[in-house]
């Protein structure tokens, strides 16, 4: 567990020391990209280290300036300022023609008068390869994607999820040493997604091509990424794998993004070096962090706890902090799992999260219940932004 | 690697070869033409190849600009020639007028086709400008005529007992300008009405309006980029028309259009010619540019 | 307005619309074959104009000189136009774009006799200079080119502003640079508008009667011009045949053009629907 939390995201990598050998093994380094519109800054001095065989999630809502970044790596936007090296050699200048990455459309953008064979093909014959090796590339494209069959027909002739193959074989074909991913699910019906995250990564992680994918679906990025950054405003707000975003965001931007989150504000009570307490105004009794941070006393904070490491119940639990009583407002019921809504007498609203095979449900929870939530001391982290 | 992306810079690269090559070809057939026929209304006629003097001579180690100011007097005294610009334009006003009240329900209704219909429909009305424009102004002689099949009809049916005299008047310069232009005014109201959305209208009658009042506060004011479109469509060049009255129109049908053919090939007086153009231009250069405005943003593609 | 009211409401429109645009051009055809001289007294059906058409050696002769100024006009219109739809609608501003932008709306309104005449004394102009002939086939050439480029651009700029700037972006990623590009992606999508600015630029080349009037030489009369010689003498059963004859290929040839694309259209979704039910 990361001792300190790490400061706001200013752009800076701020993933924890373990990860970071800078320099050693960054394939793709964004130095200082800077984009500005008439005056509109889309990318704000951004810095990324991204590794060999990584897949790379730029997370951001619309605005975000993530669209903007990728199409700076791919050579539609020239950066207003900074650099972008690939494997050592300088991106700047080069065009998107002679960059040696490749792109996946959100549109696909399949050519419509040429047949699937010819779409893959489109890429190697720009290269001059021979007919033969052009040949045998597009079969094996078509084998990692499994459309052998559908060589010959032409895009109008596919259904949307063939198509996305398509484009991905068309995309790979060259081998290039970076692949990059426009909303890659955004054209695809919720039911195919799911399926397709997987079969995507799969296919990826078997050409072993590192690849940076943009999206604004959190799910997706959590499912298919080794590594995300958060993005919001032109800025990079964090940058850490799925899981170091989810169970420790650095701020409340973070924390809200990704999921669904409590949190409550309050001000710094105690701040010991293997402890904190945390007093609100919301809380009958105080949050007890079982960890130091980087704070002061009297320091205005929030505290996240995520849905699901709440414990819920109508007896009031033995602990002396980190419990809350309120009365259930709702209910909202997804099946697999129902989400408590616990209002408390001083306003705020608890989620909690649970799985409906647990022994609450026999328990009755209901409507206008009086219930007790509670949490451990390290289910939750402290944000100071 | 500097020199080699100084030259880079320094020539010009394929993008100004697109540019250069439609843009170079308007210049010099287009715009500076205009120059030309500027320059040639200052000069006198006069019996040589080309039949017009030179403004600027050189003699006696003296150049000299003469700028004859008679053909642009002469527009402006002679009453003949101030009345055939008013003429014109009030014949085109009023057939742009009519083209309009004409045009916008054939182009309302089919809008409001299914789109499989829509197609052949607007195919169907714009077929007809595809066949000579000329034949079809000849098409309305023979209709026109005092024992034209109009007057015959009419004749035969006996609501009059005397042919109406319509050929070689005004009334058929505005038939013929209305007929031969129509498509033009239908065309820019078809693709602006098309991309209406039929929900404005639905919300409308949901919130009480009548089909009538609903059309006049909400489709009419949408339409009113296609409305410009049309008239300056159908307007800028009625002005300047010569056929239509030539063929059809009577001698005291004037058209500005015929003024400027007269003078060219019957008067031979080069100079007169260009002055009436230039003055027609500057008539028109107002709903031109007004035009030209519209049909730019179209062009890029960009939504009025 | 209730279902039977709109749709009889339609019916009226289209039916007066059709008619005023339509019976001049039946009434046409059909005196083309009236046997009597007489354009307007119908004295039997004869086909016999036709024949004295095509024994009309003057006629002919200008026939095939306006096609050949059509092919070469459209052939070249096309070609401006393109380059110019392509300045309209993938080029950013830069600084003469307004003017060209003046340039090539213009002419889409600027009355003939002006083109006409301004044409003619900038060809009289470059020939005292140059030392070129001022009149004559080539004359009438470029100023058709000069008129009709503004309408082959606008039918051109209208498809490329449709189309999907992915599938250039994606051609260039994929290691094609802008010319091939163009040649190998753009190009081909875009056929169907560069057949139809052809067409309407070889219409209106074909069609023109002024300004071909101002620029044309002794042995360049063009067909238009023949025809409005004849017409202005009077009625002749003679022009009407050629009208019917005009209409008859223009008409056929319409008809032809939207039965492929009907095919083509209803191919396509038969091909969608395919795919739809296989579901891959």
């Amino acid at each position: 567990m990361a001792a300190d939390n790490p400061p706001p995201g200013n752009g800076k990598d701020t993933t924890n020391a373990t990860t970071t050998k800078a320099g050693a093994d960054a394939y793709l380094r964004i130095v200082d990209v800077r984009k500005e519109f008439d005056g509109f800054v889309a990318v704000d001095d951004t810095n990324l280290t991204i590794r060999k065989g990584e897949i790379f999630a730029l997370l951001g809502g619309s605005g975000s300036g993530k669209s903007t970044l990728l199409r700076c790596l791919a050579g539609f936007e020239k950066p207003t300022a900074g650099k972008i090296y690939l494997d050592g050699q300088l991106l700047n200048d080069l065009p998107p023609y002679e960059r040696p990455l490749n792109m996946m459309f959100q549109s696909y953008a399949l050519f419509p008068h040429m047949t699937v064979e010819q779409n893959i093909a489109f890429g190697l014959k720009q290269d001059g390869l021979s007919k033969e090796a052009i040949r045998k590339r597009v079969e094996d494209m078509l084998a990692l994607v499994q459309l052998g069959k559908l060589a010959k027909r032409k895009p109008h002739q596919l259904s949307g999820g063939q198509q996305q193959r398509v484009a991905l074989a068309r995309s790979l074909a060259k081998g290039p040493k970076l692949l990059l991913l426009d909303e890659p699910m955004g054209a695809l019906d919720k039911k195919l997604r799911s399926q397709m995250q997987l079969e995507l990564v799969n296919i990826i992680e078997k050409s072993g091509v590192t690849c940076v994918m943009v999206t604004h679906d959190q799910e997706e990025a959590m499912t298919m990424a080794t590594r995300i950054a958060l993005m919001d405003q032109g800025w990079i707000r964090q940058v850490g794998t799925p899981d170091e975003i989810y169970e420790q965001p650095t701020s409340r931007f973070a924390a809200e993004f990704i999921g669904s989150v409590n949190l409550i504000d309050g001000v710094i009570d105690e701040d010991e070096s293997d402890y904190v307490t945390i007093r609100s105004p919301q809380l009958p009794v105080p949050v007890y962090v079982g960890h130091g941070i980087s704070g002061f006393e009297g320091q205005e904070v929030s505290f996240a706890v995520r849905p699901e490491k709440l414990g819920i119940g109508k007896e009031e639990p033995a602990q002396q902090y980190n419990k809350a009583k309120g009365v259930i407002e709702d209910i909202a019921y997804f099946g697999s799992h129902s989400v408590y809504h616990v209002r408390l007498p001083g306003g705020y609203k608890f989620m909690a999260n649970f799985a409906n095979v647990q022994r609450w449900a026999s328990e009755g929870l209901t409507w206008n219940d009086e219930v007790w939530v509670w949490w451990g001391d390290n289910d939750g982290v402290v944000l100071t932004s | 690697m500097k020199l080699r992306d100084l030259i880079r810079k320094a020539t010009p690269g394929p993008r100004w070869a697109v540019i250069s090559v439609p843009y170079l070809w308007l210049l010099l057939f287009f715009a500076i033409p205009f120059l030309i026929v500027l320059k040639i209304s200052f000069s006198k006629l006069a019996i040589a190849m080309p039949p017009y003097t030179p403004i600027l001579e050189y003699v006696d180690e003296a150049l000299t600009l003469k700028l004859n100011l008679g053909n642009y007097a002469a527009l402006f005294t002679d009453s003949q020639y101030v009345q055939a610009y008013l003429s014109s334009i009030q014949i085109a006003a009023i057939s742009t007028f009519f083209a309009l009240l004409i045009g916008y329900p054939i182009a309302y209704v089919i809008a409001r086709l299914p789109p499989s219909s829509r197609n052949i429909a607007m195919m169907l009305v714009v077929l007809p400008s595809w066949t000579s424009f000329l034949i079809r102004i000849y098409a309305w002689i023979g209709i026109l005529k005092n024992n034209g099949l109009l007057n015959n009809l009419l004749m035969k049916l006996g609501i009059i007992s005397e042919p109406l005299q319509i050929l070689y008047t005004p009334m058929a310069a505005y038939i013929g300008i209305v007929y031969a232009y129509l498509p033009f005014m239908v065309l820019p109201l078809y693709t602006n009405l098309v991309k209406h959305d039929q929900r404005l209208l639905e919300a409308a009658y949901d919130l009480g309006a009548k089909p009538w009042r609903a059309f006049f506060t909400i489709t009419l004011p949408l339409s009113r980029a296609g409305i410009i479109a049309g008239c300056m469509l159908v307007m800028i060049p009625a002005v300047g028309e010569f056929v239509i009255p030539e063929l059809l129109g009577g001698p005291d049908t004037l058209m500005i259009g015929r003024v400027l053919w007269n003078e060219f090939f019957n008067n031979r007086d080069w100079p007169a010619a260009s002055a009436v153009a230039i003055v027609m231009l500057i008539l028109l250069m107002i709903p031109i540019l007004i035009f030209n405005r519209v049909q730019q943003r179209e062009l890029e593609g960009r939504l009025t | 307005m209730s279902r039977l009211r709109q749709r009889s409401l339609t019916w009226l429109v289209l039916g007066f619309g059709f008619a005023f645009l339509y019976l001049p051009i039946l009434i046409l055809m059909v005196y083309s074959f009236n046997e009597s001289r007489l354009a307007t007294v119908w004295s039997g059906f004869s086909v016999k104009w036709y024949g004295e058409l095509f024994r009309d050696q003057q006629m002919l002769e200008a026939a095939w000189i306006s096609l050949k100024i059509a092919f070469w006009t459209a052939s070249a219109a096309v070609v401006l136009g393109t380059l110019a739809a392509l300045v309209m609608t993938r080029m950013r501003r830069f600084h003469g774009k307004t003017v060209f932008g003046a340039l090539i709306t213009a002419p889409l309104v600027m009355p003939e006799v002006i083109i006409g005449l301004s044409i003619l004394l900038m060809l009289v102009s470059m020939g005292q200079v140059l030392g070129l002939p001022s009149k004559g086939v080539i004359a009438i050439w470029i100023a058709h080119v000069t008129l009709t480029v503004s309408f082959v651009t606008v039918v051109i700029s209208s498809r490329l502003s449709e189309l999907d700037k992915s599938l250039e972006e994606a051609a260039m990623d994929l290691g094609a640079n802008r010319l091939k590009v163009f040649f190998l992606i753009t190009l081909p999508i875009i056929m169907p508008a560069l057949v139809s600015g052809w067409l309407l630029a070889f219409t209106l080349s074909l069609d023109d009667v002024v300004i071909a009037s101002f620029v044309a030489g002794p042995s360049s009369t063009t067909l238009p011009m023949k025809v409005f010689s004849s017409v202005r003498l009077g009625l002749s059963p003679k022009i009407n045949a050629l009208a019917t004859l005009m209409i008859a290929i223009v008409s056929l040839a319409a008809l032809v053009g939207w039965w492929l694309m009907y095919r083509e259209e209803k191919r396509r979704q038969r091909d969608m629907q395919l795919a739809l039910q296989e579901n891959g």
